[in-house]
């Protein structure tokens, strides 16, 4: 498996990139990244309409949600495939298409973590700031969202996680990311192909464990700082001021 | 994305397609998710009992989570055929198609996650309830089987539906190995007629049945969990 490895280390890494498009596990990250900064917003908005104080948004965002969760990401897929060259006009790249059906499928998932958050606020924080004067906007902005979107860190890292683990379908419709890179090594090696896919297994466990390892560790800060903990700064020092108090 | 090419839809040849399709995916759910019940079962009891067996059974779970399905079924069916010595390597090329293969790799999957939410479902029943079923007299397995197993699924079924319903997405990732479901036939439709409106609009139809109906079960469950707590 090793041998594999050091044998093809570049094309698993970033594909034919100096040649070629970029592609391997640099093109999975760029993919993963950018669905997760561009499904940001839309989940925003999904988790704003989904606890608007209008009936109708309230309805369609839950609509959207849940069709998004009842039918398979590959169809999404497909479904992008077909859809996006007929609005946009120009025939994007399988990894654009990946990217957008993400948005859409990850639009409705972190929507719904994001919604969980601010469901989770005390509803007394919504009543103070409005009977100080803010409007439902500034309440959102100012108040609301703010702390919303910290407490739900750790469960948008963990959807992070989803979308790396997701963007290996982008291999069905020709995008040249990590798991295309390790079906075209089997293709040139032929007698290997255990060790191949369970490099790629072993690849892809590296880059998801790892993350959500890290996801555990903004887990225990944002539960720190909820707290009220994270005042006084480092371990031993919070430590001390407990026993202290 | 005229309303002629839904004409398609009227050929007899075309229905025959997806009504197969539709087969092939509803017996992969199904055979998969019987397995994956059973096995989740059976790992959450070596989760819970001895060191040795809890981590192995964690490492499991860690594989599961942290490598995508479609990873896992190619390593079951490009990959473990080559590790089985020759005549049953043999074998299996000749009996086991890919449908078998998807059914491991799905049902494994599958079972990882069920088993930790089984777990977190033990972990919610009170002590006192397993203290309070001992104190009476029964045994550990006894009051496990009896007391607290059941209030477990009971707690955890809307997440136990909910694994149902993820297994049923996740069946269309089998058309990677070229099991004929679903989603197959559509991309092979699409392929054959060029009227891709039709043939990705009745997938789509079909799978927001069947899972709006798992959805509206799992709903039904939450309200009677809610209800008994």
């Amino acid at each position: 498996m090793l041998d594999i490895l050091s044998d093809y280390w570049l094309l698993l890494l970033v594909g034919q990139f100096p040649q070629g498009p970029l592609g391997g596990i640099a093109l999975t990250l760029v993919m993963s990244i950018a669905a997760l900064l561009l499904a940001f917003p839309v989940a925003v908005a999904v988790a704003v309409a989904r606890t608007s104080p209008i009936v109708w948004i309230r309805r369609a965002a839950s609509i959207y949600v849940t069709a998004v969760r009842g039918i398979p990401l590959l169809l999404i897929i497909f479904w992008s495939f077909f859809v996006l060259p007929l609005v946009t006009g120009i025939n994007s790249s399988a990894s654009v298409t990946v990217v957008c059906a993400l948005v859409v499928y990850e639009g409705a998932y972190l929507g719904e973590a994001i919604r969980a958050a601010l469901d989770a606020l005390p509803t007394g924080q919504t009543e103070a700031s409005r009977s100080l004067g803010m409007s439902y906007w500034t309440t959102m902005m100012k108040v609301i969202l703010p702390q919303a979107l910290f407490n739900c860190l750790p469960s948008m890292m963990n959807q992070f996680v989803l979308i790396v683990k997701n963007t290996s379908l982008a291999y069905i419709i020709g995008s040249q990311e990590v798991t295309f890179s390790a079906h075209s090594i089997n293709a040139q090696l032929l007698t290997k192909p255990f060790e191949v896919y369970f490099m790629l297994a072993g690849i892809y466990f590296v880059m998801c464990y790892s993350l959500s390892r890290i996801a555990k560790l903004v887990e225990r800060r944002v539960e720190r700082k909820r707290s009220g903990q994270l005042a006084v700064q480092g371990g031993r020092n919070s430590t001390l001021a407990r026993a202290s108090s | 994305m005229s309303l002629e090419s839904f004409q398609v839809l009227a050929e007899p040849d075309v229905q025959r397609l997806f009504l197969r399709g539709l087969g092939t995916t509803l017996t992969l759910f199904i055979t998969s998710s019987v397995c994956a019940y059973a096995l989740g079962g059976v790992l959450v009891v070596f989760r819970m009992s001895g060191r040795l067996s809890s981590a192995l059974v964690a490492a499991f779970v860690e594989y599961h989570r942290n490598v995508p399905s479609i990873v896992q079924i190619f390593v079951w069916y490009f990959g473990v055929p080559q590790l089985l010595p020759g005549p049953v390597q043999t074998w299996t090329n000749t009996h086991l198609g890919p449908f078998f293969f998807a059914v491991v790799a799905l049902s494994l999957n599958a079972a990882a996650y069920i088993s930790e939410d089984l777990r977190s479902g033990i972990r919610a029943v009170s002590t006192g309830q397993l203290e309070a079923a001992r104190a009476l007299g029964l045994g550990y397995i006894k009051a496990m089987r009896l007391v607290v197993v059941p209030q477990a699924i009971r707690g955890a079924a809307p997440a136990l539906i909910n694994q149902a319903l993820g297994l049923l997405k996740a069946t269309s990732l089998a058309l990677a190995i070229g099991v004929n479901e679903l989603m197959y036939v559509a991309r092979q439709l699409d392929g054959e007629t060029y009227a891709t409106f039709p043939s990705y609009l009745t997938p789509t139809v079909i799978y927001l049945v069947c899972t709006l109906t798992l959805m509206f079960i799992g709903s039904r469950l939450q309200r009677a969990a809610n209800k008994t707590r």
